[in-house]
């Protein structure tokens, strides 16, 4: 018995329930809110400890046994994406505590939020891949809500084209999901995973797994089915943005690492060279089109695309080096990000407008927000000692040690476009006055702004993360190493879930 | 005047305006009966609850938003919130024997000579329900008020 690998889904689905119930009172939806995530961290490092100390914590839904049942587990890798969830679902709930507007929080954005974060845990710790659907299905549906919240004409916009692909997706999905099961005759991912060890490896599983690597290449935001991200990211509340950012393509590329280390691994040469020349591309593409950007939000989500890239790198160089390198990357991605997407609302807050040509001044201001957004920035460019230096250096050993050499050389190149982007945001938003015409009495602090520690909170929280990555790079990288070996070995998972070594 | 007309369309159907009013009560103990039926049997919660929202959607037609909040008693999302905290329950009891989430416990006992089989499938159903219910109400209500 083990409550723990339920509790990441249970306690989003309460609070989403419970904020459902006390609809009239934002205040108290907000407390619950807050709760929640303390909550939902506390569940995962719990879960991670329990991984830690057994491998794989599973538990058969209903007492059913698999493979007939629902199997719901977690191995290193999902307890980490679990813990990552619990910390960036508490920084989205403290800064959305005095940033969300009114008459967002009356349409449901609480209740929405938790549901998002459900589908999210949800998809992590889910051993059936129809039930992976049915959270990806939950995660999508808050999505389409969170993303429209407000209703302005820009973000029904941006929602179409995010709608259109993702239920795109979804179908090519369960496309993908039934004519496995017409394979095998099973969809208890071990099952698959054992059953299609045990067959003969004929064309029919490729064209099933680049099925799956299609529709999850969209959710990740991979080359070339990417367009959905830029064209809608930047259009909500800037705390949804920022949840988005963190969680919501990490989730597609969960997804990847899942099926491609588990299922689909009798043909290497042929699927994960597909994904090998996907990475690149992602990289390159996100990275250049971060470069001709001029808006605080869509250089971030180009960027988003461009270190997608760096992660499907890590699985489709398919080496144990490899694999711990995007463990790493996406454990300091995901908090960099966010990190990045509020430092962008905080400047807003204070200078009204995310153009970087109206931005100007926020270092001489306040050289406090500057250095919470240098640390992020840097590390996402991959600047020693913080946490993307060393993501970036495993995974590019790992490339030169099979004598990946385009690929290696792409990665090094968009490093320094990032940097080039990042400079770009520093040179204009930081470090130039301000620009004629725009409203300062915020930023030099005319106007007091009694609730913008409470903001600065998740900041100055997140912040910390990269740093205690960056400068615990060993214990942390022991860490990815233990979860990368889970992955490269999927007999283990097969038998935790099975009870049966193949 | 156009608006005149839509009003006097809506309220003058006379055939509709009556029939709802004897539908409704006979919809919803049908839709009991169905959520009951459904551990063994065809029926259970998700289906229950698409008949007792056509009967007050069938209601809403006839009579109006007002009409139906005012027989409806509570707000709709009161009824998901209720069904959601219902069903979450249901996945409780099953931990305190120390079995996995959502394993279905029975209570078995004789009421007045007949057999009664309680269980947290029934919760859980009936948690359906009041979702699937809620869910519906929601968003008509909302498109009729926004239509309006």
């Amino acid at each position: 018995m083990s409550p723990e690998v339920v509790l990441p889904i249970l306690i989003p689905l309460l609070a989403g329930a419970l904020t459902l119930a006390f609809w009239r009172s934002q205040r108290y939806q907000r407390w619950i809110t807050l709760f929640a995530s303390f909550a939902l961290l506390a569940a995962g490092l719990w879960l991670l400890d329990s991984t830690r100390e057994h491998g794989y914590v599973v538990m058969q839904m209903g007492n059913w046994p698999a493979p007939f049942g629902i199997t719901v587990i977690a191995d290193l890798l999902s307890a980490i994406m679990i813990v990552l969830t619990g910390i960036i679902g508490l920084a989205i709930a403290i800064y959305s505590m005095v940033a969300t507007p009114d008459r967002h929080e009356r349409f449901g954005y609480y209740p929405l939020m938790h549901l998002l974060l459900a589908g999210v845990s949800g998809s992590f710790l889910s051993g059936d891949i129809f039930n992976l659907f049915v959270w990806f299905e939950v995660m999508l549906l808050a999505s389409f809500a969170l993303l429209t919240l407000g209703g302005e004409r820009s973000q029904m916009e941006g929602a179409i084209k995010y709608v259109t692909l993702n239920l795109f997706s979804s179908a090519i999905f369960l496309s993908a999901i039934g004519l496995l099961y017409g394979m095998v005759g099973t969809l208890n991912m071990a099952d698959i995973g054992y059953k299609l060890s045990q067959v003969e490896h004929t064309g029919m599983v490729n064209v099933v797994a680049l099925m799956f690597m299609i529709s999850f290449g969209i959710k990740a935001a991979a080359f070339p089915l990417f367009f959905w991200l830029p064209a809608s990211y930047h259009t909500p509340l800037i705390a949804v943005s920022a949840l988005f950012a963190g969680l919501l393509t990490k989730v597609g590329v969960y997804a990847l690492y899942r099926v491609f280390t588990l299922m689909f691994t009798g043909d290497v040469s042929y699927t994960h060279d597909i994904l090998l020349w996907a990475a690149a591309l992602t990289m390159l593409t996100g990275v250049l089109g971060a470069a001709a950007q001029f808006e605080f939000r869509r250089i971030l989500s180009f960027h988003i695309i461009s270190q997608i890239g760096y992660m499907l790198l890590g699985l489709a160089l398919y080496t144990p080096l490899a694999i711990i390198g995007g463990v790493f990357y996406i454990m300091h991605h995901i908090i960099v990000k966010t990190n990045l997407f509020l430092v962008s609302g905080v400047v807003y807050r204070l200078l009204g407008s995310y153009d970087l040509k109206k931005l100007g001044g926020v270092y001489k201001h306040r050289p406090g927000l500057a250095v919470l957004f240098l640390v992020p920035a840097l590390s996402l460019a991959g600047l020693p000692p913080l946490s993307g230096f060393f993501a970036k250096f495993i995974i590019i050993r790992a490339g030169i040690e099979v004598e990946a050499w385009v690929v290696t050389a792409v990665a090094l190149l968009v490093g320094l476009l990032t940097l080039y982007s990042m400079i770009k945001i520093w040179a204009e938003v930081f470090w130039k006055p301000v620009p004629e015409g725009t409203d300062t009495s915020a930023l030099t602090g005319k106007e007091k702004d009694p609730q913008m520690w409470i903001m600065l909170l998740p900041l100055v929280g997140l912040t910390l993360c990269t740093l205690f990555i960056g400068l615990n790079g060993q214990p942390i990288y022991e860490l990815a190493s233990d979860a990368a070996g889970q992955l490269m070995n999927p007999a283990g998972y097969i038998e935790a879930v099975l009870g049966v070594s193949p | 005047m156009i608006e005149d007309n839509k009003k006097i369309m809506k309220t003058n159907t006379l055939i509709l305006h009556t029939a709802a009013l004897f539908l409704l009560p006979l919809q919803l103990i049908f839709s009991v009966f169905l959520l009951l039926r459904g551990h063994d049997e065809p029926g259970g919660g998700f289906i229950a609850g698409l008949v007792a929202s056509a009967a007050f959607v069938l209601y809403l037609f006839a009579h109006g938003v007002p009409a139906t909040r005012n027989i409806l008693r509570v707000e709709p999302h009161d009824l998901l919130a209720i069904g959601l905290l219902l069903g979450l329950a249901a996945m409780f009891p099953g931990l305190l024997y120390g079995e996995p989430f959502l394993t279905a416990q029975w209570w078995e006992f004789t009421l007045a000579g007949s057999e009664i089989k309680l269980s947290t499938v029934l919760i859980f159903d009936i948690g359906v329900y009041f979702a699937v219910l809620g869910t519906i109400l929601t968003i008509v209500m909302s498109l009729t008020e926004a239509e309006e």
